[in-house]
């Protein structure tokens, strides 16, 4: 395997497909031996599947695994005592969550790719950030909910922190003109879950007809469009609604999961989501998963090279999507750019804010 | 105060630990210095020596003596 240091050297979104698909092979490659090595369910599920890693042409060869089975097995490659964090992800109450075990290695490999990645889209000064989101999320320091370790990760790009909504998740207007009159001439970064900001947010000032200005405001968001899509509201129409109440242009949803924390799928300016150099997306045929051609409709794999403590770098998720191009979205960025649906009918329903009940 | 002082001040600050036990503190392993804490941490440091450090040097200081490597970056010798 190549040295972590060295992968996350790549600029973010810079490989052609010759060039990026020769380097996913290679570590994912290494990454399966590492793992297999590791971990010895991994190791028997290879056997059983009669996987020969020696005789593998391209990473989309080598087996992935349902990323439910996170939920059902402790699967860890490294040693009980190299690990530090455990990550759980959002299941409501009922379900059963993915425990996914990092060592420092990976931790610290997921902050720094999301942080290029981030980088790319905000510049590399950190801005003030505005969380549009309860600070009550973050006041327990044992416990955090997927939501909470969201915010956290993405406070690393903030100088000054302000939580747009109180504990009990009502808009703090006052607080919100004090920080942008602190900032006036700055860009500001918005961070929140999509439903959250939909109805603690963008409802509210509306409600109250209060119209900040954050024309200078670049918002990323993500956590899914379930809650939306059932009250109707589609993305264009987000970002349009968002803009008419606070004058916000730069809007990205993102696309990514507590099993590859790190290697998150960005929306550009096009409105397309982009895979980043470390991790890759391949469409597969929900019948016989079998790899689909660009355009055609099917299930997300996700592929990253950053978890190493865990067997999680090639995954099937629960998710639909379809290929839009590879290395020539207008945006510039290189690599494979896609769009998600949401959910498989009948799969388990899961999703950041979708946890998220409103009383 | 000397750096020294502004330094361990600033981990017993952060990290709610009296300054006798800063020395030992890493990160992810002492209680206090957690995710919370260190993005508390990152602005007593940035304060008290009025820097603005880089992401990846925020991701990297993961132990007292890491931070003073780190600081070092920012002309601030401890």
């Amino acid at each position: 395997m190549t040295d972590m240091d060295a992968l996350l050297a790549l600029a973010p979104y810079g490989l052609d497909r010759e060039a990026k698909q020769a380097l996913l092979t290679r570590e994912l490659l290494a990454l399966s031996r590492h793992h297999a090595a590791g971990c010895p369910e991994y190791a028997r599920m290879l056997s059983a599947w009669g996987t020969d890693l020696d005789r593998i042409q391209s990473h989309e060869e080598i087996p992935f695994l349902p990323v439910r089975l996170f939920k059902e097995f402790s699967l860890k490659s490294v040693p009980q005592e190299q690990l530090y964090r455990t990550m759980t992800s959002s299941g409501t109450t009922g379900q059963q969550v993915s425990r996914i075990y990092l060592d420092r290695e990976t931790s610290t490999a997921q902050s720094k790719a999301l942080s290029k990645i981030v980088a790319s889209f905000l510049g590399n000064s950190r801005l003030p950030m505005i969380i549009l989101d309860s600070s009550a999320l973050v006041s327990s320091r044992t416990q955090f909910s997927a939501r909470g370790a969201g915010i956290l990760g993405f406070s690393i790009f903030a100088r000054d922190r302000f939580f747009a909504l109180d504990e009990s998740m009502a808009l703090d207007v006052e607080g919100l003109k004090a920080f942008l009159s602190r900032h006036r001439g700055s860009p500001i970064f918005l961070f929140g879950f999509t439903f959250i900001i939909w109805q603690h947010f963008y409802q509210e000032l509306l409600r109250l007809g209060e119209k900040p200005d954050l024309s200078a405001g670049i918002l990323i968001h993500g956590g899914g469009w379930k809650k939306l899509t059932s009250q109707a509201v589609s993305p264009q129409g987000f970002k349009a609604a968002l803009g008419e109440v606070c004058g916000i242009t730069q809007i990205h949803d993102y696309y990514g999961m507590v099993e590859q924390t790190g290697t998150i799928y960005l929306e550009c300016e096009q409105g397309h989501l982009h895979a980043p150099v470390w991790s890759d997306v391949t469409i597969r045929d929900p019948w016989d998963f079998s790899v689909a051609p660009m355009g055609q409709r099917g299930l997300i794999q996700v592929s990253s090279l950053l978890p190493r403590s865990y067997p999680g770098h090639i995954l099937l998720t629960e998710d639909e999507g379809s290929l839009l191009g590879e290395d020539d979205c207008p945006c510039g960025r290189k690599g494979k750019y896609f769009t998600v649906f949401g959910r498989v009918a009948r799969a388990e329903v899961r999703g950041c804010s979708d946890t998220y009940e409103h009383t | 105060m000397s750096n020294l002082n502004k330094y361990v001040d600033a981990f017993a600050a952060a990290l709610e630990v009296a300054p006798d036990q800063v020395p030992s503190l890493v990160y992810g392993e002492s209680p206090s210095w957690d995710s919370v804490g260190h993005m508390t941490l990152v602005a007593r440091l940035e304060d008290a020596f009025d820097i603005m450090m880089e992401m990846d040097d925020i991701i990297d200081l993961s132990s007292f003596e890491k931070g003073k490597e780190i600081l070092r970056k920012y002309d601030v010798d401890i």
